[in-house]
């Protein structure tokens, strides 16, 4: 008796700590997203979506940022997703086992930890130094660079839990390899690999040195993707920092949108892969 | 078919011709070429080899011929020297205790195992004449030619009708009438048409295991094969689900050559006509299945099927 009102009590006290570090983890996060969201609802005006960002003083809104930010992305996802799967594609049914393989993929793990603003320096270095100025496809080019890791790993992770026993059924109806990979696997493996590309782009909608390194920012409204180009991240960046308290309340605005966008992406993503493997 | 030797040989070779040997010698383990020269090391299976067929009943055709198989799992080897046919529309089983190569055997057969690198088989199998362990063969033809169906039912991710349909594609472009025949063809000879006729469009993960195995059947024989290879086809099925494979494997093999890995005496009993024995690699015993559950004649397959060990 005495043994088991020592068990108990070691767990309560493991559950009592246990409860204690989960609330301490999720305290901050309220507070964070209460901060957020107390600050930015003020901001969120019809104004804030169809005005460009002011000059101190003056009323504005973000839409330069707002289109600049989804340009930069766009391009960014239609140049990582289609390089990420195939190198992931590449690391799961074609270098399974083999030295080049095992090296590519912990180069790819190396880049997938690299802080973004070595990634912001290195497009720095690359393409704004040799054009001669930012502009909003160097962004586009940080942004695709911080995404393929994560796509490849995603990718090449969700093309391996598809059982072999699928690719020898197929290939044993006599189906060449390449129709194996892109009718059997792909179809087992698609709903991770989108939640994969979704993640991806919620990675990337949020980071601000690489941008600040290649699209810089842009006041006005531009259409030019050889020119620096106006972007959340940066604007809010810029807009936290400044004395200007109408400077501030749109960086609050920005800052929630960057987070419900954020939110939303996740929640697709888990409804993507929730979308059931009855397909 | 026509097209399909052409591709490899010119001609149809007979079997086991002296350059064909000499050829594939050198490539040859060490293994093989020592079982050639001392016959006597595996004296025991020699009279086993060649089935005693009643007298009246005409011997089948022989549809594959393997010949000194051996076979490694990168340095270990799982197969030693397997010698022996297959007959045409007659179904064989491989039986023996886990472990044994039986379904590694089977794996010759389509040359599904080069999927993965270190796995290599030497030796010959004869499919009408023709070698189709020789280099250069065409694999995916030869897989187009050799139906195999899976432990586990392996059902793609797609529709019941694509299931069909992917197989017959990737060799046949047919109008969409000819396939939607050749799609319900494939599943009323699984025995499968009943229950889905009205749900082709459901995909075929939706279907029960028994049901997914005879949709794997009917993938299979969709593409009208000459070999049916199953790996234990009902292992993974309830009796009343197996009774049905069984009675299909009865009624396919009016039609095709078929190798069956099975666990369960008694499928062996009630669905081969022959019945090989294999043991840690060996074919121990090979004949006529009635022969072989009723006068054995080696000891060691007796006690095998007597349950007396394995």
């Amino acid at each position: 008796m005495e043994l088991y009102a020592r068990r108990r009590l070691s767990n309560w006290l493991v559950m009592g700590l246990s409860v204690a570090a989960t609330a301490f983890g999720l305290l901050w996060l309220v507070l964070v997203l209460g901060t957020l969201l107390i600050n930015g609802v003020g901001a969120i005006t019809p104004s804030l979506f169809t005005q460009m960002t002011p000059p101190p003083g003056s009323s504005g809104g973000l839409l330069n940022a707002i289109a600049g930010s989804l340009a930069m992305t766009l391009i960014a996802t239609l140049v990582g997703t289609p390089t990420g799967i195939l190198a992931g594609t590449f690391l799961a049914e074609y270098a399974r086992g083999s030295r080049f393989g095992e090296v590519v993929r912990f180069v790819n793990d190396i880049l997938l930890s690299a802080p973004s603003i070595i990634i912001g320096l290195f497009v720095y270095e690359a393409m704004v130094i040799q054009i001669g100025h930012f502009s909003a496809w160097a962004g586009a080019m940080a942004l695709a660079i911080i995404m393929i890791p994560v796509i490849v790993r995603t990718t090449e992770d969700m093309l391996r839990l598809v059982p072999s026993a699928l690719r020898e059924a197929a290939a044993a109806l006599g189906a060449p390899k390449w129709k194996v990979v892109v009718m059997i696997t792909y179809r087992a493996a698609v709903q991770g690999m989108v939640t994969g590309v979704l993640l991806a782009i919620a990675r990337i909608s949020g980071e601000t040195a690489p941008l600040l390194f290649t699209a810089l920012n842009n006041q006005f409204w531009s259409t030019d993707l050889n020119r620096p180009m106006a972007n959340l991240p940066v604007v809010i960046f810029q807009f936290a920092l400044s004395p200007y308290a109408d400077w501030q309340v749109l960086a609050w605005g920005g800052a929630l949108l960057i987070t419900a966008a954020i939110l939303v992406l996740n929640i697709t993503a888990r409804f993507v892969a929730a979308w059931s493997s009855f397909k | 078919m026509e097209q399909f030797q052409i591709m490899i040989s010119p001609t149809v070779r007979p079997l086991m011709s002296d350059s064909d040997t000499a050829g594939r010698a050198s490539a040859d383990s060490a293994a093989v070429s020592q079982a050639r020269r001392t016959p006597a090391a595996i004296p025991r299976l020699q009279p086993a080899l060649m089935p005693n067929e009643a007298p009246g009943t005409a011997t089948p055709a022989t549809k594959v011929d393997l010949r000194n198989i051996n076979f490694f799992y990168g340095k270990f080897q799982a197969l030693h020297d397997i010698t022996l046919p297959l007959y045409d529309r007659r179904v064989t089983a491989f039986i023996g205790p886990s472990g044994c190569g039986k379904s590694t055997l089977l794996r010759i057969l389509n040359r599904i195992y080069e999927l993965y690198p270190g796995q290599v088989a030497t030796g010959e199998v004869y499919l009408d004449g023709i070698n189709i362990l020789a280099p250069g063969l065409d694999l995916n033809r030869l897989r187009a030619k050799i139906g195999m169906v899976f432990q586990k039912p392996t059902p793609f991710p797609m529709s019941i009708y694509d299931n069909i349909a992917f197989g017959i594609g990737l060799y046949e472009k047919l109008p969409k009438s000819e396939l939607d025949d050749r799609v319900e063809s494939a599943i009323r000879r699984a025995a499968l048409w009943d229950e889905v006729k009205h749900k082709l469009r459901d995909s075929g993960l939706s279907l029960s295991g028994g049901q997914q195995q005879r949709l794997c059947i009917a993938r299979a024989i969709a593409i009208e094969p000459e070999v049916l290879l199953l790996d234990e086809p009902a292992s993974a099925l309830d009796p009343i689900s197996t009774q049905r494979i069984e009675e299909l494997i009865a009624e396919l093999k009016v039609d095709y050559c078929i190798a069956m890995v099975t666990h369960n005496m008694q499928q062996a009993a009630r669905s081969s006509d022959y019945t090989a024995f294999l043991y840690l690699g060996e074919l121990i015993e090979f004949d006529e299945t009635e022969r072989i559950f009723t006068h054995p004649r080696v000891p060691r397959t007796e006690d095998y099927i007597t349950g007396r060990f394995g």
